[in-house]
């Protein structure tokens, strides 16, 4: 009787873990980024290089501060279209005012990050107090943003880009913060790639280990529940938006000290990138569930396949083919995780 | 034992939306280490009632004591302070979130540099369940996989943890089958003994009798009175509940028709 017992709730045990890696969000991506990551191996021997790594890192990292910014906005419940364009505004300020107004970079940067913040706020604002939703509402700040973006730049420069920014005070210095490279046993990194680990570090620790990060899932899941018990709502999520803008300014900010220019249509397209890799990376399109290491992860994959394509000399076309396998595949498999993850146990 | 105290208290409490009367002129009262239940059929008030008591919305007219002052809120938080803490039937919790996570949820526990305290977190929960007799075979399971019973009484077992003197239930047993209901019953009873004030919704008698103190019966928005446990028999609640006369007559209607038959 009681070795049958005992027996029984070994087995328990076991199902338990089991269970538990395979309700952890991370796991799809974990999957899906060692498949790719084999499949690019054997198709070219510079992609599993050094050099290669550095290589299919680099656009994995400005595309992951993006993906893990949108994963918290997700989990949270929300999306944002305007992300993708407002890397280009960030940058377009950056660079108008610098070569323009004869501002410092520092400062120019500055004025850019408030202007992202503003329009993040407003974003959050929206939402929460119109109740429309962040689909439509963030459609229609992504529009708005192009107009502006390609309207402000042409009446300034009479052309679609502004550049010039090596010129420009400061630049050297910030360029050395943000878009510069670091050299490891001989290769060289760009400096982008420990901004993108910092992201995901921080987002990691703000979800898993503070009280917001609780709240985060709270809003995501079952926002009425959460008002309930006392949780601030609204200001969670204009918190969520004001950071996906505050990423989409980082962002914005690395890639013109990159170039020294910005064209005024970058970004656009980019945001339906950032919410495949947070799917990728195990978020719910209907929120309360994620990880900002899903979505690093993520990112990582389209990096690799990105960069593995041009590598393996197949026409970069395949790519867009690959996004979409790639997204209907992951959304499948979180839904399924879903299910099993809500299914009554007894 | 210590001495009951009223907790709280509405002396002809009446609200309106637009043009319908959802509350007339109810009076009721809740003291320390008692249940009172509300009952009532569909439509008779009872959410209106509570979410007055819980802060949802302010009465109309009437008044509404808390410690003997009287208050007008309008914000759940602002009945959360003052220890009044309510449980809804289908907004409880978040399904994929851990048991220990909802546990805490909005009343996190802290430590230094603003960090949310995730071990005490894990260990309070467990212990505060086990202490309330409710057997959580792994807190760190989604809330989603327990069943409806179990997760009424976790919400039960999180808002005496977290120090409420009133517990709002509103119709916690409703959904649920014979032997959750009990399982619930017996953490209201359990929740009680520990000295917390509770108002119990439900439109079943049965639920209410064994374990409430005081009954107030709403009808169509008026109370049709507010009754002790000795004032009023099971069979007389239910009487008056399904509304008397109006039983009577179905009765009596029934009978002609099977004599037809
Ligand atoms: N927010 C509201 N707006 C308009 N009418 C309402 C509202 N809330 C409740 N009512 C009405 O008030 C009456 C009482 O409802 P309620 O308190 O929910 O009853 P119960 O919980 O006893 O079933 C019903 O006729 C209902 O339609
Ligand atoms: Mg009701």
């Amino acid at each position: 009787m009681t070795v049958a017992a005992s027996d029984a709730d070994e087995r328990l045990r076991n199902t338990g873990f089991l269970r538990r890696l395979l309700i952890r969000p991370e796991l799809g991506s974990v999957v899906g980024g060692i498949a790719v990551f084999a499949f690019f191996s054997t198709q070219s021997a510079v992609f599993r290089s050094i050099d290669g790594v550095a290589n299919w890192l680099d656009p994995a990292s400005t595309l992951g501060i993006m993906a893990v910014a949108i994963a918290l906005l997700m989990i949270g419940g929300e999306f944002d279209l305007s992300a993708g364009v407002l890397t280009g505004t960030s940058g377009l300020i950056l660079v108008t005012l610098a070569t323009r107004a004869g501002w410092n970079v520092w400062l120019a940067m500055l004025a850019g990050l408030a202007i992202a913040l503003l329009i993040g706020f407003l974003n959050g604002l929206l939402v929460v107090r119109t109740r429309l939703p962040s689909f439509i509402v963030t459609l229609g700040t992504f529009l708005m943003l192009q107009g502006l973006n390609l309207g402000v730049t042409k009446a300034i420069t009479g052309t679609v880009q502004v550049s010039g920014l090596r010129a420009a005070p400061g630049y050297e210095g910030a360029r050395a913060v943000f878009a510069g490279s670091v050299t490891l046993g001989g290769t060289g990194f760009r400096v982008a790639i420990v901004w993108w680990l910092a992201v995901t570090v921080i987002a990691t620790w703000v979800l898993m280990r503070t009280r917001p990060g609780n709240w985060i899932f709270a809003v995501g899941g079952n926002e009425q529940a959460a008002r309930a018990v006392g949780v601030p709502a609204a200001r969670v999520k204009i918190g969520l938006f004001m950071t996906t803008a505050g990423a989409a300014w980082l962002v914005g900010s690395i890639l013109a000290l990159r170039f020294t220019s910005v064209q005024a249509n970058s970004g656009i397209g980019q945001e339906f990138i950032y919410i495949i890799a947070a799917v990728i990376g195990g978020c719910l399109l209907t929120g309360g569930y994620g990880s900002a290491v899903g979505a690093a992860i993520g990112a990582v994959i389209f990096g690799m396949a990105d960069k593995g394509i041009v590598f393996a000399g197949w026409d970069s076309d395949w790519f867009k083919f690959f996004l979409g396998a790639m997204l209907l595949l992951a959304t499948l498999a979180n839904r399924l995780v879903k299910k099993y993850a809500e299914e009554v146990r007894h | 034992m210590t001495p009951q105290t009223t907790l709280l208290q509405t002396r002809d409490v009446g609200k309106t939306f637009g043009s319908v009367v959802a509350l007339r002129e109810v009076s009721m009262s809740l003291e320390t280490g008692s249940v009172t239940c509300v009952l009532g059929d569909n439509g008779a008030g009872k959410s209106t009632l509570i979410k007055i008591l819980s802060g949802v919305h302010p009465q109309d007219t009437g008044e509404y004591l808390i410690d003997g002052a009287p208050v007008r809120m309008s914000s759940p938080r602002e009945a959360l302070d003052r220890g009044i803490a309510t449980v809804y039937q289908d907004l409880a919790m978040i399904p994929l979130m851990s048991v220990w996570r909802n546990f805490f949820l909005g009343s996190e526990p802290m430590k230094s540099l603003r960090r949310f305290d995730v071990a005490a977190a894990r260990r309070i929960a467990r212990d505060e369940l086990r202490r309330m007799g409710i057997d959580i075979r792994d807190v760190d399971q989604p809330v989603g996989t327990l069943s409806g019973g179990e997760r009424q009484s976790v919400a039960i077992a999180r808002a005496v943890y977290l120090g409420a003197r009133v517990l709002i239930l509103d119709e916690p047993t409703s959904a649920l089958g014979v032997k959750q209901a009990g399982v619930v019953l017996r953490y209201i009873a359990q929740a009680r003994d520990r000295g917390v004030g509770v108002i119990f919704i439900t439109h079943n008698p049965h639920h209410a009798y064994p374990v409430g103190d005081r009954f107030l019966v709403l009808k169509r928005g008026v109370s049709l009175g507010e009754y002790g446990k000795a004032e009023i028999s099971r069979e007389e609640l239910t009487q008056l509940m399904a509304g008397g006369a109006e039983l009577d007559e179905l009765a009596h209607e029934l009978q002609r028709n099977e004599s037809t038959l």
